[in-house]
């Protein structure tokens, strides 16, 4: 048992965090204002191998682990929102998943250029009427010769205004419900595949989220991933992949509010004394670290158990359960600290309470998350 | 970062929890309901090297580590929260004799300790009017031909009336505060001693709660913990590590309340069906099982931390604050999921949640607790 980061861990934090520090943190602020896709962070991102952390160097990554990638997203995410989530949904929504299913020459094809940053992927499951049942998805696949024919609408999906490659799950037999569900690998330009209304949110508004429209969309047969019916498998694999990326998300914008919030707390004067040397300030603190410390921990347990090819699916719902709950009660707090300034756009914890909530609600629902743990622990 | 146990933290972890099912809980209410302390229990768990894990060998400890004696403590704390308290103290200790006796203190006191001829040790810091104002302490240690004299009262003493000895916080000099604390180990059975009244409680009814007085009670210099005035730090060293002990019981408790209340709802139907089927009592189960994993691993960090010698006082805090009060909620909840039948005591829930409540408050209360992590972070 270990609990100190070894060497390539650390390297990965230092890296990371100093990027974020000077690269990210200046623009985080402007990209929440205007809403404006990072595309040249992403670039560079991408050069200092954050998009397919994972993923062999063989195929385009830098070769590391989960357990590096959770700590270079939560560095990201202490700063910003934006930056994080895309990174995120492009390793474990795309990378991992093309990792796990897809053949040798869709490797070639798709995960290189995913992993090295060359390009960016987005993942199309969520519909209108199939968020929480992912199993219940309209959008059809017809296999016609050596392609299928995609119809239907995909709704918030991050990156998508600026992904080149996305994963489409579509319905190749609706009477086996999620079972005849497969994924589709969707190339940016093929015909009838085009990006829809942008949607207008209450945070993390630089993510590039937009609705994805497929109207008779001919895709290769070569670019199923995986098997006819093995979507649903692909999809919950792959979201318990992405939990430990959005906990580490979350637990990075916990530490943002706590960290902001000490700040605050020692400068601010109040009652003739700084406002950090009252209990019910210090209280506010304790709770934060604390809580924010265990989140770690339950994140760096599920990249523990994935890297180790252990079972982690209970354990990455526990880890993005606890992270986003402990980011809304941690930014909630921190607003709380800071009193008016808080709320004003004058400090950035305001922005922090608004990227927390999503935490709770994207890749999985905190409800979803409380219906996996509790199965897995009650089938026992 | 690697979270596997060793192969010998794993052995000793299935050894404790092995004795606590079979030796344990099958007998632990008795004792609990009639307020006995289980002698022959704790005599066993000693001779099982579970007294003096963190001990060297040559005073017959095992030096297993303070992962393995977390480990330990959780198990034995799922069939006994009396036992585990027991367990937590009188390694605490052994581990302060160890530290800062003398030779001679820890040949006399060590050996007896760890093997269980010593039923217990105990702490003699808390004060009628000293609480989490620990430095506030009256009792005096007058200096006399050889030694000190001790006077003064102490409260609320774990295994006040069964230790064979304690480390007794005493003021040698009364105007320089903090650093007028010294510690002294004293045997239980020295003239002037005197084991006063045993506290009703709420829980934890096994293992005794007493007040000790000490009225001229005459200690040597060997029985000094380091050097005069070395008292206060002592006290921290020991809140310190005791506190990983308590979050350690936290956890066990917390785990084995929830356990009862998930074999409870499988099987308890209601409205047709078991009620593990309502998202009512599925998410008691998501929620209590999520805290207490993050409770276990503060715990589990902060005992590494100790293990290899870091700094480990916030992080033994956190371990503490956050699992003594995720096992609160957890007892709570399992309570509630059993229902009426929780309320009663066919059913072990309702003693879980009178014994887990005193670990907000013992070892360093959650205020307490939180000022230290707020001091550690702020600063």
């Amino acid at each position: 048992m270990d609990f100190l980061l070894n060497e390539e861990e650390k390297m990965m934090q230092d890296m990371v965090r100093n990027f974020a520090a000077k690269e990210v943190a200046p623009l985080a602020a402007k990209m929440d204002e205007t809403g404006e896709f990072p595309v040249e962070l992403v670039k560079k991102m991408g050069e200092l191998g954050l998009m397919g952390v994972d993923v062999p160097e063989e195929y385009g990554g830098a070769g590391m682990n989960y357990m590096c990638y959770a700590i270079a997203i939560e560095e990201l995410a202490r700063y910003c929102g934006n930056t994080s989530v895309i990174m995120s949904v492009n390793n474990s929504l795309v990378c991992s998943p093309l990792q796990k299913f897809a053949t040798e020459e869709q490797k070639k094809k798709y995960l290189v250029p995913l992993a090295s940053g060359k390009k960016l992927g987005c993942f199309g499951l969520t519909e209108p009427n199939a968020g929480s049942d992912a199993g219940s998805i309209q959008t059809t696949a017809v296999k016609d010769g050596d392609y299928y024919v995609l119809n239907g609408n995909k709704i918030f999906i991050t990156n998508a205004t600026h992904a080149d490659t996305a994963l489409i799950f579509a319905s190749t037999d609706r009477s086996l419900k999620h079972k005849g569900i497969t994924c589709f690998i969707v190339e940016k330009g093929m015909k009838g595949f085009e990006v829809g209304k942008v949607e207008h949110k209450l945070g993390i508004n630089a993510s590039g989220t937009a609705e994805l429209v497929l109207q008779d969309v001919r895709v290769p047969a070569e670019n199923r991933l995986g098997s006819e019916g093995e979507g649903f498998k692909v999809a919950m694999y792959t979201l318990d992949c992405g939990r430990i990326g959005i906990a580490a998300q979350a637990l990075g914008i916990a530490r943002g509010a706590l960290e902001e919030s000490i700040k605050f707390a020692k400068e601010r004067v109040q009652f003739g004394k700084p406002i950090a040397e009252f209990q019910a300030i210090q209280w506010m603190i304790a709770d934060m670290a604390t809580e924010i410390d265990a989140a770690r921990l339950l994140v760096r347990r599920a990249a523990f158990l994935k890297d180790s090819g252990h079972k982690f699916s209970k354990e990455s719902s526990m880890a993005k359960l606890f992270a986003a709950e402990t980011a809304m009660r941690a930014t909630t707090k921190a607003i709380q600290i800071h009193g008016g300034y808080g709320y004003s756009k004058e400090y950035p914890v305001e922005r922090y309470f608004r990227d927390a909530k999503i935490t709770e609600i994207y890749e999985g629902t905190s409800e979803i998350q409380r219906l996996v743990i509790a199965s897995n622990i009650l089938k026992g | 970062m690697n979270l596997t146990l060793t192969e010998e933290q794993k052995l000793i972890r299935d050894t404790a929890k092995s004795f606590a099912e079979k030796e344990i809980a099958p007998v632990i209410n008795e004792y609990e309901e009639n307020h006995k302390f289980p002698a022959h229990i704790v005599k066993k768990l000693a001779e099982l090297g579970f007294m003096g894990m963190n001990i060297k060998e040559e005073y017959g400890g095992q030096e297993a580590g303070s992962v393995a004696l977390s480990l330990s403590i959780t198990e034995v704390a799922k069939a006994s929260a009396s036992v585990a308290v027991t367990m937590s103290v009188t390694n605490m200790v052994a581990e302060v004799i160890q530290e800062f006796g003398t030779e001679e203190a820890k040949k006399r006191f060590l050996p007896p300790l760890c093997s269980g001829e010593y039923l217990a040790g105990g702490f003699c810091l808390t004060e009628p009017d000293a609480g989490s104002d620990a430095s506030s302490i009256k009792t005096r240690a007058d200096k006399v031909d050889g030694g000190y004299l001790l006077n003064g009262n102490k409260i609320f003493i774990t295994s006040g009336e069964v230790a064979g000895c304690f480390v007794v916080w005493a003021v040698t000099d009364k105007k320089a505060g903090k650093k007028g604390i010294s510690a002294f180990v004293v045997p239980a059975d020295t003239k002037g001693l005197i084991v006063g009244k045993k506290e009703e409680k709420m829980g934890q009814c096994a293992s005794p709660t007493n007040e000790i007085a000490f009225s001229d009670c005459f200690v040597s210099y060997e029985q000094l913990l380091g050097t005069e005035g070395d008292g206060y730090k002592i006290a921290l060293m020991e809140l310190a590590g005791g506190r990983i002990g308590i979050a350690s019981l936290s956890v066990g408790v917390g785990y084995a309340a929830m356990d009862c209340a998930v074999k409870f709802a499988k099987e308890r139907v209601q409205f047709g069906k078991p009620i593990t089927e309502f998202q009512a009592i599925q998410w008691m189960v998501a929620d209590s099982y999520t805290q207490l994993d993050a409770a276990r691993l503060l715990t589990l960090r902060a005992a590494y931390l100790k293990e290899k010698k870091l700094p480990f006082t916030k992080e033994g805090s956190m371990a503490k604050l956050y699992a003594s009060e995720a096992a609160n909620r957890a007892c709570l909840k399992a309570v509630q999921i059993m229902g009426g039948y929780g309320y009663s005591k066919e059913y072990s829930v309702e003693r879980y949640l009178r014994d887990i409540k005193v670990t907000t408050i013992y070892e360093g209360t959650s205020e307490v607790q939180r000022m230290v992590i707020a001091r550690e972070v702020i600063k």
